[in-house]
């Protein structure tokens, strides 16, 4: 009788267990799918980016080479998701404005959601004329970006966050070893990439030129996208070779990839790197500065990713909750 | 030897100056060594960014005193700029700290310039009291929110102007280099006489703060006080008397009458006070060219903050964002300013104040066109809120006073809430607002 109880309670354990990890299966098969946004009619589209080794950095001979690209190294990275496309005004806008968000929710937003930190309302435009539609969000802060990525947690309870700077160069060169990821021939760049040749100094709508061969567009050009990473100097160390990252408590420089609308040929190569600048945030007329928006940066926008591997909740949080120095 | 002889030539220009003037200059700074007091009136973000400015110009300048109503905000000013210019720069001992609504005329005596960035309705008395007291000023606009404050301003100007103490405003668009390229083409006849245009300021809008149950009614609405209208006077003028005087700027002049719609449709809260969230305004100048000034506070909708003009041979753009271009009647470009590097007009300001300050120059005298273009504002809002069209003279001769009789922690504005919490709206067609 009590052996049987036993036998019942293991039994259902073990289905419980299956069930569990089916429907685990079920959700979470490493393909691509899309992100909705609960209670809305809006999504993403995510795509998975398998885990391998690559060369990051540029050889010196590379026409646009800069020393900060040397020396190339050996990386290995665990697997992710990537966005499909730069982070949209449309999404970007109800992390923004609470109102917003309850206005085109169909849902009261969750305890959480409702009490989450968002953004000051900037004084400035910040869409500085280039429209929202369908648009790359532009001249957000590092930290706003990830605070983004808490707010999509808080909507989705999945964990997305900015790509580290290794996970980005990866992703963007799709397995080239050349300075894009469709070889080294600048001349194809217009069929690939908004920039100062084709982008009449604006944004464009996000997938308006033809994606890597993982499916992620806009990786070159439109605008220049956050990575989690403090600018620092490359090292060739093997112990820092598995899922680098650098974190420093320093609020300039940060890395950002990609080059933007107004970048010249040689700044969208895959290897080129980008630091954070004060000096996008001298427009803004107040002290303390805005810890949320440059209005000087209408070049930076944001992609995300996923980890397949899920970082622990106090890992997730530590994430999310670390907050900038003051910017005088 | 070339910096010598400016000296001497500067000098003696003080000098002359002087003689011939009734009013004594407050201070003369040719020397260079001779430290400039600053005075904070206006403890907020954008006064403490402006004393940020100040420093870094670079000058020999001392903060020395600062004014709020609320203790807070004036210590939520002083420790960062304490923490980042530190002791020999910043010099504001307890006993220079004021607190309260007369709290401005004890600063300013400490001082030789002051820095006027409280809400824009308190702007009339602070400057009159800085001209009265013989003290140069940066102050921020808008510069009043009625009438009644524009003619003080003015009258205040004239002062100014006798005793030759520079005034420099925070229309920044006037010290931003793509306007001033833009403009002064313009103004060359590089697109012939502009016949139309359209100004706007299109965006999100702004905070709010949220009455907590022990504000009395006056602190309430000085926490919130860009929702009204005695403090603030709406977006039409808090923000949109930028794009509004780049299109006076361009024009040369000032419009003769204004009609316009507007009303609240998004934002219609009871912790938005009393101002719209949209009004769109045609002005009318005396040769007849008509432009468009239109303002919107419409979160998630489109923005556009600029200006364009369209003149007999061509056509103008300008933004915040340094860009400035002009075209001849085909579009082709004929003018496209870099905008690469540009200085940050918000230091400019600053720069060029003291630089004329330390060096004992007259030379800046903002005022007049910040209180015009103010006023063309405050005619917009009128138009507005009354449905009705609103000539400049008239506007200019309203004796509408939206000042409270009484400041004082128990004093009531004159805009109350109702039972539930609610201000009285403008109703065009019915409103009175002149």
């Amino acid at each position: 009788m009590k052996l049987n109880q036993i036998r019942m309670v293991l039994f259902g354990s073990f289905l419980l267990v299956i069930a569990l990890f089916g429907f685990r299966l079920q959700i979470e098969p490493f393909e691509p799918y899309d992100q909705k946004i609960p209670n809305t009619d809006l999504s993403f589209s995510m795509v998975p980016i398998p885990a391998g080794a690559f060369i990051m950095g540029t050889p010196s001979e590379q026409k646009g080479h800069q020393v900060d690209e040397a020396p190339q190294r050996k990386i290995q990275l665990d697997a992710f998701w990537m966005g499909t496309h730069e982070v949209t005004w449309d999404l970007f806008e109800l992390f923004l404005d609470k109102n917003l968000e309850i206005g085109i929710s169909t849902k009261p937003l969750s305890h959480q959601v409702d009490g989450l930190s968002r953004p000051s309302t900037p004084y400035l435009d910040m869409t500085f004329g280039m429209g929202k539609a369908s648009k790359p969000a532009v001249g957000m802060t590092q930290y706003g970006a990830i605070q983004y990525c808490r707010w999509l947690y808080l909507k989705t309870g999945i964990f997305y966050r900015l790509p580290t700077e290794a996970e980005w160069e990866y992703a963007a060169r799709a397995g080239s070893n050349e300075s894009y990821f469709f070889g080294s021939d600048a001349n194809l760049i217009n069929d690939y990439a908004i920039y100062i040749e084709n982008s009449n100094k604006t944004t464009s709508t996000i997938g308006s030129k033809a994606p890597n061969p993982w499916g992620l567009y806009d990786m070159l050009g439109n605008v220049m996208e956050w990575t989690g990473d403090f600018y620092a100097a490359y090292e060739d160390d093997s112990n820092q070779n598995i899922n680098p990252k650098v974190v420093s408590e320093q609020l300039y420089p940060q890395v950002l990839r990609g080059g933007h609308y107004e970048s010249e040929a040689e700044d969208l190569r895959v290897g080129r790197r980008f630091a954070s600048d004060p000096v996008w945030k001298q427009l803004d007329p107040q002290i303390p500065k805005s810890r949320w928006w440059f209005p000087e940066a209408p070049f930076v926008g944001m992609r995300v990713v996923r980890p397949l591997k899920v970082p622990s909740e106090s890992e997730i949080h530590a994430y999310f909750d670390r907050v900038p120095p003051a910017d005088f | 030897m070339n910096q010598r002889r400016k000296f001497i030539k500067t000098s003696a220009l003080i000098a002359g100056s002087t003689l011939l003037n009734p009013y004594v200059l407050p201070k003369a700074f040719a020397t260079g060594d001779d430290v400039i007091k600053i005075a904070l009136i206006g403890c907020g973000g954008r006064g403490t960014g402006a004393v940020f400015q100040a420093f870094d110009t670079g000058y020999n300048i001392k903060l020395v005193a600062m004014a709020d109503v609320f203790r807070d905000r004036l210590d939520g000013s002083f420790a960062p700029i304490f923490q980042k210019y530190g002791k020999d720069k910043v010099d504001v001992p307890e006993d220079r700290k004021f607190i309260g609504f007369d709290a401005y005329k004890e600063a300013m005596k400490e001082a030789d310039v002051v820095i006027l960035t409280t809400p824009p309705g308190f702007r009339p008395d602070h400057f009159a009291e800085a001209i009265r007291q013989n003290k140069q000023v940066f102050m921020e606009k808008p510069v009043a929110v009625d009438a009644v404050g524009i003619r003080k301003v003015l009258q205040a100007s004239k002062e100014a102007k006798e005793k030759k103490l520079n005034v420099v405003v925070g229309l920044q668009r006037r010290y931003q280099d793509n306007y001033k390229e833009t403009i002064g083409r313009i103004q060359d006849g590089a697109i012939g006489d502009i016949v139309s245009g359209q100004v706007y300021w299109n965006d999100g809008g702004v905070w709010v703060n949220q009455r907590t149950a022990d504000m009395t009614e006056m602190e309430y609405q000085l926490r919130n006080w860009y929702y009204f209208n005695w403090l603030c006077g709406d977006h039409i003028l808090e923000q949109h008397v930028h794009n509004i005087d780049v299109m006076n700027w361009v024009k040369g002049s000032y419009p003769v009458k204004a009609e316009g719609t507007g009303g609240r449709f998004t934002r219609t809260g009871k912790e938005y006070g009393e101002i719209f969230d949209h009004h769109s305004v045609t002005y009318t100048f005396e040769d007849g060219s008509v432009i468009l000034g239109e303002c919107r506070h419409f979160s998630g909708a489109h923005n556009r903050v600029d200006e364009s003009f369209q003149g007999t041979k061509g056509r103008a753009y300008m933004n915040a964002g340094n860009r400035g271009q002009l075209w001849d009647a085909k579009g082709n470009s004929l003018f496209e300013h870099d905008g690469k590097g540009n200085r940050n007009p918000f230091q400019t300001e600053h720069d060029e104040l003291f630089k004329a300050i330390s060096s004992g120059e007259y030379k800046f005298h903002d005022t007049d066109y910040a209180a015009k273009s103010t006023l063309t504002a405050i005619m917009g809002r009128a138009a507005t809120y009354s449905g009705k069209v609103v000539s400049w003279d008239d506007c200019m001769a309203s004796e509408l006073n939206l000042m409270p009789d009484k400041l004082g922690w128990s004093e009531l504005p004159k805009s109350l809430p109702n039972e539930e919490g609610f201000y009285p709206i403008a109703v065009p067609g019915k409103s009175k607002m002149i």
